[in-house]
Order: C-alpha cells, then sequence, then structure tokens
C-alpha cells in the first residue's frame, strides 16, 4: 500500500479527516524550509503538501507567488527540492509528500527522469496545476510507472459529465478546489462545498481533500467535518513573508510556523469530536 | 472548392490543439470546461454567415479596411534590390493589426452571452484595441498592464482610461507583459462565468492560437487579392515581426501552401541574441510549457522563465505563438532577428523616405528588409507588414536617440 493510501486508511479507523498544510521548497531560505518541512509531522501535519517554485504560477494568490519568489531568490531548484523530500524522508517513511506545481520545470528536467528521481526521494504524489486531463499523456504513465500518484483537481466548473475524464487516471486522493480563483482569495461556503464533495464521492472511491480559502483552524474544521482532508497553503506562507524581509531570515520564523500549524490541526483533530 | 491538399501547412491544428508537439491546453481544471465552451462556440461563429457578415461590416466601416498595399518606391530604389511592398496595417483604427483580432473576440464574446471583457497588454496596443471594440459595444473592460509598462506607455495608458477601460498595474513577478498575462489569466479563472478573456496574440491554449490568426488572416488574404492586382503573381518573400506572432501569422498563413513564397519571422535581438538581452525565443530558447500552451521560451535550465528585453514593449515576450514553433521546427519560414539599433536605424530611414513613422515592432521587420532586399533582384517582390504606426514610440525614439523633447 501506498505512504497515501496508508495514512488515509489509518484516518479512517481514527474516524478523522487529515491535516494537509502546504509549504514552498525553499521558503524563506533552504535550510529554514528544512527546519519547517522537518517540523511539519510532529506540528500536526497528516499529509505534506510541497511547492515546487515556478517564476509564473498562474493559479496563485499573492501570498503563493511571493513563497515561490522567495525561494528561487534563495537559490530553490528542482534539485533541491529533491534533496529536501531525502532529508526528510531520512527521519519519517510515513507522512506522505505530494509535490504542487507547475508543467514547464518538470519538462525541462525531463518528465521520466523526474518521476524516477522524485519516487526515489520518496515522493508520493504529484498535483501538476496546468496538465489538465487532455494534456496528462506526457506526464501521468511516466509518474505512474515510477510509483508516483497523480493527484487531480475538481473545481465548481467540473460538470458531472466531465468527472470521469478528471478521475481517469487519478491516484491518491481527488483535490477539490473550494472556489472558482486563485489560491488563498475568495471564502468558500462550507454548505456548497459539501454538496459538491457529495457530489463527486457519487463517482468515486477516492478520498476527497479541499483547498484554495482554507485560511483558518475554523474553516478547517468545517471542511473537515465531512472531507477526507483540508488543505492549508497561502495562510501559512504568508507567516513566512515578515522574517524574510530583506536578505538575511530572522530568526524565530520555524517556530512560529510550526505554531500556527498546530493551530490548524488542533481544528481539524477536533472537527468531529 | 476549398478543400486542403494533404500535407498542406495549413491544417493545424489537430484537434486536441497541437501543432505537431506545440500548442496544447495547458490550463488549470477550472479553465478547462470554459476553454472547451470557447472552442464550441468559435467553431459554430465560423460557419455562421450572420457572425461572418457582422465581422466585415465593422472591418470595412470602423476598422477602415481593407488596408491598401503599398509600393515603397524611394525605398525600393535606396535599396537597390527587391521590389518592396508594405501592407499598411498601421492605417487601422487605433493605429495597428491588433484591433482585427479584438473585433472578432468581442463580438464572439457577445454572441456567448459574456458581459465583460479582460485583457493583457505589453506596450498598450492591444489594450487600446480591446479598450476601443469594447466601448464601441458597450461593455465592461479591464486591461491587465505591467507596472514598469504602465510606466514606459503613459499615453496609451491615458488613451484606455479615455476610452472607458479600467487599466490594472500588474506588480507581480517582473512587472512587464509575461506578468500581465499571468494576471489576467488569474482574473478569468476568478470570474469564469461572466468574463472572457481576449488574448491579444497566436499564444495561449487553443482555441486561441488558431482563433487569432483566423481573425488576423485578413491581412494575408487582402495581400494576395493586392499583389495578384498590382503584379499579377505571388509574392517572392513576405516579412513580419515578431513578438507572439499574430501580425506575422495573419500575414503568412494564406500563403503556406504556395511554396514558391519564402517567409521570413524577424524577432527582436534587443542587445544582441550573443547577450542576455533579448526576446529571440525561437533563434534562442527552447521548448517548454507556458501560458496554456507548448512553445519555444526564453528560459534557464531548471525550466524558470527569463524576461526578455527588447526596445519594442510589443515584441518584449519570452515566448512565441506554438504555430510558429511548428513552422519553425518544419523549416516553412525562416526565424531571423534585428537589434535595437538596427530597428531604431530603420525607424529613421522609413521616416526619411517613405514618410511613414513605422511602430518600432514592425521596424524590426524592415531591418531585416534593409537587409535582405539588395541581396536579390529587382524583379523579386517584398510584401512586409506594416503592423502599427511609430505615433506611441516617439518618446523611446526620441530617449533611444539621446534627444530632449
Amino acid at each position: 500500500m501506498s505512504r497515501i493510501a496508508a495514512r488515509f486508511a489509518s484516518l479512517k479507523a481514527e474516524g478523522r479527516a487529515a491535516f494537509i498544510p502546504f509549504v514552498t521548497a525553499g521558503d524563506p531560505s533552504l535550510d529554514v524550509a528544512r527546519e519547517i518541512l522537518l517540523g511539519l509531522p510532529k506540528a500536526g501535519a497528516d499529509l505534506i503538501e510541497l511547492g515546487m517554485p515556478f517564476t509564473d504560477p498562474m493559479a496563485d494568490g499573492p501570498a503563493v507567488q511571493a513563497a515561490g519568489l522567495r525561494a528561487l531568490k534563495a537559490g530553490a531548484t528542482m534539485k533541491t527540492t529533491l534533496q529536501l523530500v531525502r532529508d526528510f524522508r531520512v527521519g519519517d517513511n510515513v507522512t506522505p509528500i505530494v509535490l504542487m506545481g507547475y508543467a514547464n520545470p518538470i519538462f525541462a528536467y525531463g518528465v521520466e527522469a523526474f518521476a524516477k528521481d522524485a519516487a526515489a526521494a520518496g515522493v508520493d504524489g504529484m498535483i501538476i496545476v496546468d496538465i489538465p486531463p487532455e494534456e496528462a499523456g506526457e506526464f501521468g504513465p511516466a509518474l505512474n510507472k515510477a510509483g508516483i500518484d497523480v493527484i487531480r483537481l475538481s473545481t465548481p466548473t467540473t460538470t458531472d459529465a466531465r468527472l470521469p475524464a478528471v478521475l481517469h487516471g487519478a491516484g491518491g486522493f481527488l483535490y477539490y478546489v473550494s472556489i472558482t480563483g486563485i489560491t488563498g482569495t475568495k471564502d468558500f461556503d462550507p454548505a456548497e462545498v459539501e454538496r459538491e464533495v457529495k457530489r463527486i464521492k457519487r463517482q468515486t472511491q477516492l478520498p476527497v481533500g479541499v483547498g484554495f480559502g482554507i485560511k483558518t483552524a475554523e474553516q478547517a474544521a468545517a471542511i473537515a467535518r465531512f472531507a477526507d482532508a483540508a488543505v492549508v497553503g497561502s495562510a501559512i506562507v504568508a507567516r513566512i513573508a515578515p522574517y524574510a524581509d530583506g536578505e538575511t531570515v530572522k530568526p524565530g520564523c520555524a517556530k512560529d510556523v510550526l505554531d500556527f500549524v498546530k493551530g490548524l490541526s488542533a481544528g481539524v483533530r477536533a472537527a468531529r469530536a | 472548392m476549398n478543400a486542403v491538399p494533404p500535407n498542406s501547412y495549413r491544417q493545424g491544428p489537430d484537434a486536441k490543439g497541437h501543432f505537431g508537439p506545440y500548442g496544447g491546453r495547458y490550463v488549470a481544471e477550472t479553465l478547462m470546461p470554459l476553454i472547451l465552451d470557447l472552442e464550441a462556440a468559435y467553431g459554430a461563429a465560423k460557419q455562421d454567415q450572420g457572425f461572418l457578415d457582422e465581422m466585415a461590416y465593422f472591418l470595412e466601416y470602423y476598422v477602415g479596411r481593407p488596408s491598401p498595399l503599398y509600393y515603397a518606391e524611394r525605398l525600393t530604389e535606396h535599396l537597390g534590390g527587391a521590389k518592396i511592398y508594405f501592407k499598411r496595417d498601421e492605417l487601422n483604427h487605433t493605429g495597428a493589426h491588433k484591433i482585427n483580432n479584438c473585433l472578432g473576440q468581442v463580438l464572439l464574446a457577445k454572441r456567448m452571452g459574456k458581459t465583460r471583457i479582460i485583457a493583457e497588454t505589453g506596450a498598450g496596443q492591444h489594450g487600446v484595441a480591446t479598450a476601443t471594440i469594447c466601448a464601441r459595444f458597450g461593455l465592461p473592460c479591464v486591461v491587465y498592464m505591467g507596472a514598469v509598462d504602465m510606466e514606459r506607455q503613459k499615453p496609451n495608458v491615458f488613451r484606455m482610461k479615455l476610452l472607458g477601460a479600467e487599466v490594472i498595474p500588474v506588480t507581480s513577478g517582473a512587472h512587464t507583459l509575461k506578468d500581465a498575462m499571468n494576471e489576467a489569466m488569474r482574473d478569468w479563472v476568478a470570474n469564469v462565468r461572466d468574463t472572457f478573456y481576449c488574448i491579444g496574440t497566436v499564444a495561449g491554449p487553443h482555441p486561441y492560437p488558431a482563433m487569432v490568426r483566423d481573425f488576423q488572416s485578413v491581412i494575408g488574404i487582402e495581400a494576395k487579392e493586392q499583389l495578384a492586382k498590382a503584379e499579377g503573381r505571388l509574392p517572392d518573400l513576405l516579412v513580419a515581426a515578431i513578438g507572439g506572432g499574430s501580425n506575422a501569422m495573419g500575414l503568412f498563413f494564406p500563403f503556406l501552401d504556395d511554396s514558391s513564397v519564402a517567409m521570413h519571422g524577424v524577432e527582436a535581438a534587443g542587445h544582441g541574441v550573443e547577450t542576455e538581452q533579448h526576446a529571440a525565443s525561437l533563434t534562442k530558447g527552447t521548448p517548454g510549457i507556458l501560458h496554456g500552451n507548448k512553445t519555444y521560451l526564453l528560459q534557464d535550465g531548471d525550466g524558470q522563465i527569463i524576461e526578455a528585453h527588447s526596445i519594442s514593449a510589443g515584441l518584449d515576450y519570452p515566448g512565441v505563438g506554438p504555430e510558429h514553433a511548428w513552422l519553425h521546427d518544419l523549416k516553412r519560414v525562416t526565424y531571423v532577428s534585428a537589434t535595437d539599433r538596427e530597428a531604431l536605424d530603420a525607424f529613421q530611414l522609413c521616416a526619411q523616405l517613405e514618410g511613414i513613422l513605422p511602430a518600432l515592432e514592425p521596424a524590426h521587420a524592415l531591418a531585416h528588409v534593409i537587409k535582405i532586399a539588395p541581396t536579390m533582384d529587382a524583379d523579386k517582390l517584398i510584401v512586409m507588414n506594416m503592423c502599427g504606426r511609430g505615433d506611441k514610440d516617439i518618446f523611446t525614439v526620441a530617449d533611444a536617440l539621446k534627444v530632449t523633447l
């Protein structure tokens, strides 16, 4: 069983949803990013979504855009991102890591080479934002062959008729985008999201996680009552911004971020209690 | 009959929007259903005589088409080689070829029941053309423009505002055209139900590259008829500037299957293609994925996009339309480049010999004509696309020539 499937199975037995924090690899520096990543499981992360920095992140709002640019400025590359995953796996062989990013850096690395190296580093799943099912041919089979799940996005514009195409080749869990918009911007309506998650579950056995627009522990809890996972990204990386104002990273960044993550995780853990 | 012969260069893209390995629909899932709707709506519109008649009416009476095909006699004499014609799309309403495409897209948006138009702009020409058509049809218009470009192109910012558009400064990334395009796509994702994204060039996700090419093909269709009337034959060489490549696709496309017609696309070499300050994505770039399509890009070894540089804000883009990428690989079109300096020299020569101030974009095409025409015999015919007028560029040119106005 993959790490993702095993983790969702054990959480199902516990009767609670997963909490998935998002951080960008290399933000605010390679060292502090490592400190944050390695501290996430203890702070309550059940799975981790790790952003691969890209100069032109079309689906991301200001907070995640800024995180990516900080990481690139700090010298992050696809190679340092995979090294970060290897460093994480030295001490943790159970928490699933899902890489999130855009097609071009993977294409530039070489899709098959990247799939092989990512799997060897300990990556479990990939979300490639700008690869819809229609363009998946070049990426999906290579990733699956290396044992990496392709995590697909379903959105408020994905109709019932289109959902089978989205689910074809999907693995790990399905990521429901709670708003029509970019990350970390609009507020979602929990009742509407619940209806949508139910609609999706009629067509798939995969766990359904929800993200885009969850900013607080209360909002995370509201999602965790009915969904299989709650993803929080922009609100977390926004905590990093004030520490990276200048050439060096101010002290206390990792602790502040991890404390914030603990609060979000507590919200998810208490949701169905 | 208009049957397309086998092995035609004019059959692309395929059903999935690919030109060979290029093109495609690399967009977030939120946009994918919209792109499919747009493809269907455009497919229906181009078969609808009512839509085509409306286009034809506004192209004639509002845009001012057909644009003349002008024999540049003094330039021809000066260069002493091939006979040079200008396709004068700088005489269109708003001063560039951009409006041909904006008209088509906004009429399509109306047909689709969309009530809000967004656009990106670099130099401001596409923004002005979009704002103009939106004013004419009473639709609200939001234009995304890099903060750096807004500073460089203040007159166009004011023109857009006069036309009733809202111009939003883009301060993400490097604050230029590629960032404006990112920001427009972010707006589109957030406002999918009522908004139509009017892309200004032959790039973006399918069906945009094919649709924009079709709307711009009026340039080549007219040129073919006009040259037949003037000279009784096809041209020997077509020359056009390439940023994203819409004016070039518009001129080239109707001639792609005429094997005797050579075509040269001229990229912006900035300070020189041997430096890091240029916008020559076909000459110096590598294939990659950006803004919804696979094409040649300026990028580093890690797949991060590199900022382009050109004195012409309209050519200052790190990518190029996917059909150009395909025609480049097939060697049907030859892609060359001209530097900032060569474009400035061409700009001045054209002003003095022909009484025409070219925009800095076609000044790059002209710089290539200046190099190649003298190497061709006097019985050869060149058609160059004069795709925009240079009034917008006089401040940039004055600055480059160190003249204080």
